[in-house]
């Protein structure tokens, strides 16, 4: 991270950059107290006591002895940016100090530190100051010790934690080695790098602490009189708020004008040096992906149960834009398992999520194509509309269960609520049709599992909970994001045979994400394979996998070892698929295909019919078109 | 569960010590003579001495700490001789002047803040996440004490609607109503700062649980968008929202020093400050340490929802 982009981002939240102007303002004027033509503000004038401001000679008025107020504020707000300043630098001292020792030496000495430090949070920070002020007595000084005292354990938890990284990184062992003594090593390689922590946290603590002197000597128990920070100006004009308020209302504003402003450069400057707020990382996706396109695709002549038609969704970031699907055209037929495969990357994933709006938008924006199910567009249908299709005609299983259920809900309640987010069933009937869907996907012992939380089962029956609440309200199709992935080989394998069970056991279609051809073999129907975002072939599995044409789909078979299939060269596909904001023209397979011609690079290729039932995009087969059957 | 709360009480144990610990040593610091201190200036020798002896001032530091400790232990933490009253009876009587208050500003601050928080999230960048962030970013700019101020002037001076200051009206109050209408400006005065600090890390932890694959999963369950709102993100962020909730208890404590001061509530915070004035030493200790022992037994029953809370944590 450069301190250049920080600069820039920092400077181009105009919030951070206001708070600065006007802390600056703030700062140089009472910097400028002793030059500037004041009044003294000292000089008691009782006769013209609370005179209100734009007074003759007085611009914000006098106080309760008749003194200049604008003056008091001006030396009122220097002496209040002192105390802050020398408070915060205080705490930063003492608190860094424990932290590089507690984090550099660890063990007993960390221990006991820390110990020690947690003591002093576990006090509410504002009578730890009482108890050093009541010890010490009131006074501006020892309000000040009391409030750096307290802010110190910030500064040690910290700046130790830092530390406890930098004390075993490379550099310090080599100092040690060298026979640098401790304190060498802790003052001139670990301070250095710790420095930016430091300032960081007083950054944000600054403000705060110029805030707590200001409540002590509000409340009495710091500056005393006649020297006036603003708390205690403010403590002072309490006394008349009635009937003068004026002399409260100034001081109060100085002080919040002070918090504000030193409240937005620390936002700024956290920001500014919080990389995941750069990255866009910290938006949350919508309920739907945003849909930005400029036509609707005519629905196909023979509807399928669903249509992908020549979908482009893309992921905006910034000024960039990420084609992820650069016009994705299948079908799925009613009760038929189509398999989805290719490289990670290649957009599996993106192509099931956009059927039902789940891409995360933003980044994700559907720029083109149409989603029919049973020929009904659904991308532009209302989102109450989509809402109805999700879960109950067309439902999901995700790869990782763990991660993809929630964890403080039990399975049961998770499997309840998507039977009552679609049919209004008492909970007592959706509890014991969820048991039902439990037991479908043998799950030992399921009306105990019922009351369990994900994190309570394995792997592989947290995926079989997966399955039975995409099953739960009898779908049209199962969109199955690579669901065995995360599990163990001999898991997968049961958690296949259980799927192509109750497919067929409930004649249910499946489009079924892999990158995985084995697994294919087993479960599908027919494949489509996709690479860089398009579909490049498509037809009945075994014809595929018997012959494949797509020089891609060849390699893609070609890695896949065999059990007992003698020494098979295992051959990786050289090269790496093209980045999807780069996409060559022609033929995205080309830079990495040895039939590659010019021609290949050149203009749009086709999906074409390839044989009586399959499909390709290219222009120098593997095979004959003749070839084209099992 | 009963077996976790046992566990976190013995744990408690050793901290609570360690605030008495330091309260002692931070009460050694008096310069001079703290039977002095205690008694003030005019006190006769006599007296002087008596007290030196009565609270063994006249031992070594550390036999002074446990004899002090062990009349703690007994409920003796001295007499308040501003007052001329145990110490524990005064301490207790005004606290719970201060719970009243600040356990009102903490329900507040974290209802209003958990609603604006979850709303701004769920609005990312739009007009209500921007007028939330505004406002926010004045509440917790904005000193209790000054917000209180000004608050006393609008509501009860110009438009009269609220009294002034005080728990109860002097005249024919007494009752909850009457508390009601006492309690309504400063409890909001303390709630504002910790409202806007719970509004920010409410919508950050949105944010954030909002990205998890779980809403994506409930998302495709056709579950309806504002019940993944509400009860899925909601529920997965209260983890990270709960604690913070702890820590504010702390702050919204720390801030009833100000707010009973601004308000004449008759509250520990206000006794303090006064006592501290008056050079009440016995009372400043007793207080702290009786305040500070029960915040700590605070954060231990918010240990224990959040254990309620997250099946994951081990209890």
């Amino acid at each position: 991270m450069s301190v250049a982009a920080s600069l820039r981002l920092f400077a181009r939240n105009r919030l951070a950059a206001a708070g600065g102007v006007l802390l600056v303002v703030v700062v140089v004027i009472a910097l400028l107290a002793p030059v500037l033509p004041l009044a003294d503000p000292y000089a008691q004038d009782t006769a013209n006591k609370f005179l209100r401001p734009f007074s003759d000679g007085h611009l914000l008025g006098t106080d309760h002895l008749g003194r200049d107020i604008l003056s008091r504020l001006i030396w009122g707000t220097r002496l209040s940016l002192v105390v802050g300043l020398v408070a915060s630098f205080g705490a930063a001292f003492f608190g860094s100090t424990i932290g590089i020792v507690a984090g550099y030496f660890g063990g007993r000495v960390d221990n006991w530190l820390m110990r020690g430090i947690d003591m002093l949070m576990a006090f509410p920070y504002i009578l730890l100051a009482l108890a050093i002020v009541a010890a010490l007595g009131p006074g501006l000084v020892n309000a000040l010790i009391a409030v750096s005292v307290v802010n110190i354990p910030f500064f040690a938890r910290n700046i130790r934690g830092v530390t406890v990284t930098l004390a075993h990184k490379e550099f310090v062992d080599a100092a040690r080695l060298a026979g640098m003594t401790d304190l060498r090593i802790m003052t001139s390689e670990i301070l250095p790098n710790v420095l930016p922590v430091i300032v960081i946290a007083m950054s944000t603590t600054v403000g705060w602490m110029i805030l707590e002197t200001a409540g002590l000597s509000f409340l009495g128990l710091g500056s005393q009189p006649p020297v006036a920070d603003l708390g205690s100006m403010l403590g002072e004009g309490r006394n008349a708020l009635i009937t003068d308020p004026h002399a409260s209302i100034i001081p109060g504003l100085m002080i919040f004008v002070i918090v504000m402003s030193v409240n937005l450069m620390g936002d700024g400057i956290r920001d500014a040096l919080d990389p995941r707020l750069r990255s866009g990382a910290l938006t949350r996706p919508m309920a739907r992906t945003t849909v930005d396109r400029d036509s609707v695709p005519e629905p196909p002549a023979d509807p399928a149960l669903l249509d992908l038609q020549d979908l482009r969704t893309e992921f905006r970031v910034g000024k960039r834009t990420l084609k992820a699907l650069s016009g994705v055209t299948l079908q799925v037929r009613a009760g038929e398992c189509l398999g989805l495969i290719g490289e990670s990357g290649s957009g599996k994933s993106v192509t099931a999520l956009s059927v039902m709006g789940l891409v995360a938008s933003p980044p994700g924006v559907i720029a083109g194509g149409a989603v029919r199910y049973a020929g009904q567009e659904v991308l532009g249908a209302p989102f109450s509309e989509l809402r109805k299709l999700r879960g109950d005609r067309i439902s999901y299983i995700f790869q990782d269960p763990l991660a993809t259920l929630h964890p403080l809900f039990t399975v049961g309640d998770q499997i309840v609520e998507a039977i009552q987010s679609h049919h209004a069933v008492p909970r007592a009937e959706a509890r014991a049709r969820a048991l039902a869907l439990l037991e479908a996907v043998r799950i030992p012992n399921a009306d105990r599992r019922m009351d369990d939380f994900p994190h309570e089962l394995s792997g592989g029956m947290r995926q079989r909970v997966g399955i039975a609440m995409a099953l739960v309200n009898e779908p049209d199709l199962i969109i199955a994001d690579e669901p065995t992935t995360a599990l163990d080989v001999t898991v997968q394998a049961q958690i296949l045979a259980l799927l192509d069970d109750l497919r067929r056991e409930r004649d249910v279609a499946i489009l079924f994400i892999t990158h995985d051809f084995g697994v294919v073999a087993q479960l599908c129907d027919r494949i489509a394979v996709m690479y860089a975002g398009r579909i490049v072939e498509t037809g009945p599995t075994a014809e595929i996998l018997a012959a494949p044409a797509h020089p891609y789909t060849r390699r893609l078979i070609a890695c896949v070892p065999e059990l007992g299939g003698g020494r098979r060269e295992l051959h990786a596909i050289p090269g790496l698929p093209p980045a999807v904001d780069d996409l060559p023209d022609g033929c995205a397979f080309a830079p990495r295909c040895d039939k590659a011609t010019e021609a290949c690079r050149r203009g749009e290729i086709a999906l074409e019919g390839f044989g009586p039932s399959r499909a390709l995009r290219c222009l120098h087969p593997e095979i004959a078109p003749e070839e084209a059957r099992a | 569960m009963a077996s976790y709360i046992l566990k976190r009480l013995l744990a408690a144990i050793p901290v609570i010590l360690g605030i008495t610990v330091i309260v002692f040593l931070i009460m050694s610091l008096i310069p001079g003579d703290p039977a002095t201190a205690i008694l003030g200036s005019y006190a006769t020798p006599e007296n002087v001495e008596k007290l030196n002896r009565d609270l063994g001032l006249d031992k070594p530091l550390f036999q002074q700490y446990f004899i002090w400790l062990g009349n703690m232990v007994q409920g003796d933490f001295g007499r308040s001789f501003s007052l001329n009253r145990p110490v524990l009876d005064e301490v207790l009587e005004r606290f719970g002047a201060t719970l009243i208050l600040a356990g009102t500003s903490l329900v507040l601050c974290s209802i209003l803040g958990i609603l604006a928080g979850v709303i701004s999230a769920a609005r990312q960048y739009g007009a209500a996440d921007k007028a939330i962030t505004f406002v926010v970013l004045i509440g917790i700019s904005i000193p209790s004490f000054f917000l209180g101020m000004m608050m006393i002037l609008v509501f009860a001076v110009n438009l009269r609607w609220l009294p002034v200051s005080g728990m109860y009206a002097i005249y024919g109050g007494g009752d909850l109503p009457d508390l009601v209408r006492h309690l309504i400006m400063p409890a909001t005065a303390l709630a504002v700062v910790a409202t806007g600090v719970i509004a920010r890390l409410s919508r950050s932890a949105m944010l954030e649980v909002l990205r998890q694959d779980f809403i994506r999963t409930a998302r495709a369950k056709g579950v309806r968008e504002s019940r993944v709102v509400w009860r899925h993100a909601l529920k997965a962020a209260m983890v990270s929202i709960i604690p913070v909730i702890g820590v504010q208890a702390g702050f919204v404590l720390s801030g009833a020093v100000y707010i009973e001061t601004v308000f004449q509530w008759p509250g520990v915070g206000r006794m303090l400050v006064t006592a501290i004035l008056t050079r009440d030493i016995l009372l400043v200790q007793g207080g702290v340490v009786i305040v500070a022992a029960c915040y700590v037994l605070f954060n231990l029953a918010v240990d224990v929802a959040q254990s309620l809370l997250d099946p994951r944590v081990k209890t």
